[in-house]
């Protein structure tokens, strides 16, 4: 079961991550999207998953990941990501409830370039009881 | 001329184990249920099944062929709703389609709908776009 401290607070990733133009042809390709200038509009999924995965398998969040389904996920983008972008991440576990013996987890993750926030994410996490 | 009620056309993207894999690689979600047919089975998927983030990806696709790119999408959401069932050997269909909700100024909302094999995979799904 998640922590019931941990809503509502913000943790922040330990690492900054840095895009690579492979990564994004990579995500383009599989999408057949020719314009690989910008990253496709959920291509920072790729970075904020990863990242609040890490976060929230934090023993003192104690959220299960290994039985984590995917419910909804919203992206606010406030200009595309580009090659070259360094990130930190930031996520906020906004809700949680439990419903049926499932935990659902809605997780807030901000991807800020510096001082400019550049993508925020939402992912309702189902933990399957 | 874009108004409340347009319709987009619809869009069919077809989807294999291969692109599972390619999006497992490129998105970095390893996850066995997307590439490993027994043990999807044995954690209870009637079979392999496509990352929701890749379904989300080519929906993404269709927005921004439509819109003029991916730099045109301010803002994209949607509900996994049923997965997007992927058996070997076979290529399984994602058909995309979408109308006008909002027109303010140069913003553009549209509500999606996917569905694969008539089943509806993803709901509550928006894009706002500048256009």
């Amino acid at each position: 079961m998640l922590n019931p401290d941990s809503v509502g607070r913000t943790f922040a990733g330990a690492e900054s991550v840095t895009v690579s133009q492979s990564e994004i042809d990579a995500f383009c390709a599989v999408i057949s999207e020719g314009d690989t200038t910008v990253a496709p509009p959920t291509f920072s999924i790729r970075i904020t998953l990863e990242q609040s995965q890490e976060i929230l398998s934090n023993p003192e969040i104690g959220l299960d990941w290994s039985r984590v389904v995917h419910g909804d996920q919203r992206f606010e983008i406030k200009r595309p990501v580009v090659a070259g972008d360094t990130f930190k991440c930031s996520s906020t576990i906004e809700s949680y409830k439990v419903a049926a013996g499932n935990e659902i987890v809605t997780v807030r993750s901000d991807l800020h370039s510096i001082d400019e926030l550049v993508v925020s994410t939402w992912s309702t996490l189902v933990v399957r009881a | 001329m874009i108004q409340v009620g347009t319709n987009l056309e619809e869009q069919v993207f077809y989807i294999d184990r291969a692109m599972l894999k390619a999006y497992a690689d490129a998105s970095g979600d390893q996850n066995p249920i997307h590439q490993n047919e027994e043990f999807a089975v044995s954690v209870g998927l009637p079979n392999v099944i496509a990352h929701g983030m890749l379904t989300m990806a080519l929906v993404g696709k269709f927005v921004t062929d439509w819109a003029g790119g991916s730099a045109a999408v301010k803002e994209f959401s949607g509900r996994f709703v049923k997965p997007v069932i992927v058996p070997a050997n076979q290529r399984v269909d994602l058909t995309v389609s979408a109308v006008v909700t909002e027109v303010v100024g140069d913003r553009i909302t549209i509500d999606l709908k996917a569905t694969s094999a008539g089943v509806k995979v993803l709901g509550m799904s928006k894009a706002v776009v500048v256009k």
